[in-house]
């Protein structure tokens, strides 16, 4: 039987097979094979803790479980839950008026340092405000927000003290919804300017020099050549950075946990913070897949409709 | 050709500059001061406890008092072997998958790259529940590795380190094939060490995001034993009220100083990793 079938197979390949090809044929097969195994680790991680978790979220969505009973189809309740809660409706208007100040205060400061920085001045000296002002990325979000609980704090805490200098009554920072939301915005815009500021560095550093002299020996300002010039050829970055920027304010938890558990009542509560809440101390895992979608749809629709709003607004060179 | 504006510039600009130098050192001195300010601050705090007459002396006081509310080295070394093993397994998932995309032939590469790509978009509290039932149907609920397996891959290095190796010239991987060399062989003698910036940069980012994590590790722990550094801070916070701001303020500053080493020998890998394929 072997020998037929040896004599089969060798009858049916051509008769004079060019050597390289099947050399190539034989290596292409191979490399299918290897790559079965480089890949294994990663698809199987990203499919196990992402794919299928998502998966599984869009399904859990429309269910009511709470871990230890039989999980039951509610349709669209959850949904409905998530457009009536008015802790819900709260949490979502907090994290939106939190990413639309802080997203604009992160952009208008990064860049106004990065244009200080980028424009004539020494190497070193540049470097050296670059590595200043990437550094409270390293630390955590939960360190930063215990240092800025003490710093804000109203009784005891270093800020009122320095107001209380030059004659300003103690403000109540964490105590009241606006104080509180306040210092979760500079808490937040602190720790993560320095990355924005990257951004447009090199955003900057690619604007070619001579636009500028060319510029000022037509006797441009500063002002105008930042308005006509800096903020034109800058606008890509400025796309990329504000998408950024935008996604992950969207996620906001750490800082408000840490600062103020979400509140005084509901008023630093954010979308993420209702998630784990729904999830991890009232046991409504349905409830919370839910809001995660809700969440995720939101991140997607802003950053389609900056894109969509970029086509009017970035320049490219 | 320059010559008439070298005879005319350099007045004009040197007035210019000296008046706006001014103004711009003053505007970065308050940024940096406003910046490093609340570093410096927590780390004077924390060597300068009050004492209950409230005068302040230098003292380490502050930092024996971490060790003696909370158990500060079992927090280090679980945040240490979460760390670790994470940037480890990143970095050796990221190269083998990166390599494979960028080097290896085979049906499906895009599509699969693709759907890779595509979970980058997924944030993490959107899969976050049905991973802990996941982790807790594993029976790895409140365990380390409950914070470590599901970290392993990543998306977004296994697309760094994609760029990287295709980076590196494909006549090498020609060459070793036609000398006879395995796709292992050549993945690993020759193009592997080539990499070693690029998993420099995975390794560092695995560092600096694992370490400073705080919503996973909120979820998947219960124990104060499983604790990382992050949330044993925010618990001895609790424990101790607003009393004793410089005990908390010296755990901290001992939280920081890994990220600190980091800080000063990654900043490079870092800064590429974290700004990858934002800026053109």
């Amino acid at each position: 039987m072997a020998t037929t079938t040896a004599q089969t197979v060798i009858a049916t390949v051509p008769a004079t097979p060019p050597a390289a090809r099947s050399l190539k044929e034989a290596n292409r097969r191979k490399q299918g094979r290897m790559a079965g195994w480089f890949l294994a680790p990663t698809v199987i991680g990203v499919g196990l803790f992402t794919v299928v978790p998502m998966i599984a979220s869009i399904v859990l969505a429309f269910f009511s479980w709470d871990i230890i009973s039989t999980p039951k189809f509610v349709g669209l309740d959850n949904f409905a839950t998530i457009a009536t809660s008015s802790t819900i409706r709260v949490s979502f208007l907090n994290t939106f008026g939190f990413v639309i100040v802080a997203v604009i205060l992160q952009i208008v400061v990064a860049l106004g340092l990065a244009v200080l920085v980028q424009t004539k001045m020494p190497g070193w000296l540049r470097g050296f405000f670059r590595s200043a002002f990437f550094f409270p990325l390293i630390l955590s979000a939960a360190s930063v927000s215990l240092i800025m609980s003490y710093l804000f704090n109203e009784d005891f805490g270093t800020i009122n003290k320095i107001l209380a200098l030059i004659g300003l009554g103690p403000v109540k920072w964490l105590s009241t919804a606006a104080g509180a939301m306040v210092v979760t915005i500079i808490v937040y815009v602190w720790q993560n300017f320095g990355f924005t500021f990257l951004l447009f560095i090199g955003g900057l550093s690619s604007i070619p020099a001579d636009v500028y002299e060319a510029s000022s020996i037509d006797g441009a300002s500063g002002w105008n050549q930042f308005s006509r010039i800096t903020l034109p050829l800058v606008s890509p970055t400025m796309l990329v950075a504000s998408v950024m920027a935008i996604i992950s304010a969207l996620q906001i938890f750490d800082q408000p946990y840490v600062l103020t558990r979400g509140g005084p009542g509901d008023s630093t509560r954010t979308a993420v913070m209702v998630i784990y809440q729904s999830a991890f101390t009232e046991l409504h895992f349905g409830l919370a897949a839910a809001i995660g979608l809700v969440l995720m749809l939101v991140i997607m629709l802003a950053t389609w409709a900056q894109f969509k709003l970029s086509t009017k607004f970035v320049f490219y060179m | 050709m320059m010559s008439t504006t070298d005879k005319t510039l350099p007045v004009r600009t040197h007035h210019r500059l000296s008046a706006s130098l001014i103004g711009r050192i003053v505007v970065l001195a308050i940024a940096l001061f406003l910046t490093l300010g609340p570093v410096m601050w927590t780390l004077i705090e924390s060597l300068s406890p009050a004492d209950s007459t409230g005068a302040r002396h230098l003292s380490l006081a502050a930092y024996q008092d971490v060790f003696s509310k909370i158990d500060v080295i079992r927090l280090f070394w679980n945040s240490t072997l979460v760390t670790g093993l994470c940037a480890v397994g990143q970095m050796a998932t990221a190269a083998l998958a990166g390599y494979a995309f960028a080097r290896l032939r085979f049906k499906g590469s895009n599509l699969l790259f693709g759907i890779i790509l595509a979970t980058m978009m997924i944030p993490m509290q959107v899969t976050i529940v049905p991973v802990f039932m996941l982790v807790r149907g594993m029976g790895l609920a409140d365990t380390l590795w409950a914070l470590i397996l599901p970290a392993l891959p990543t998306a977004f290095g296994t697309f760094l380190m994609r760029q990287y190796f295709m980076g590196i010239p494909e006549s090498l991987a020609e060459a070793s094939q036609v000398d006879g060399a395995s796709p292992w062989r050549t993945f690993r003698s020759i193009y592997l060490p080539l990499a070693t910036p690029g998993l420099a940069v995975v390794g560092v980012l695995a560092f600096n995001g694992i370490w400073n994590e705080f919503f996973r590790p909120l979820i998947m722990t219960i124990s104060n034993d499983n604790f990382t550094l992050p949330l044993g801070l925010v618990s001895l916070q609790g424990k101790l009220g607003t009393g004793s701001m410089s005990t908390v303020l010296a755990g901290v500053v001992l939280s920081m100083i890994p990220a600190l080493i980091v800080f000063i020998f990654g900043q490079r890998p870092l800064r590429e990793g974290l700004t990858a394929g934002a800026v053109k």
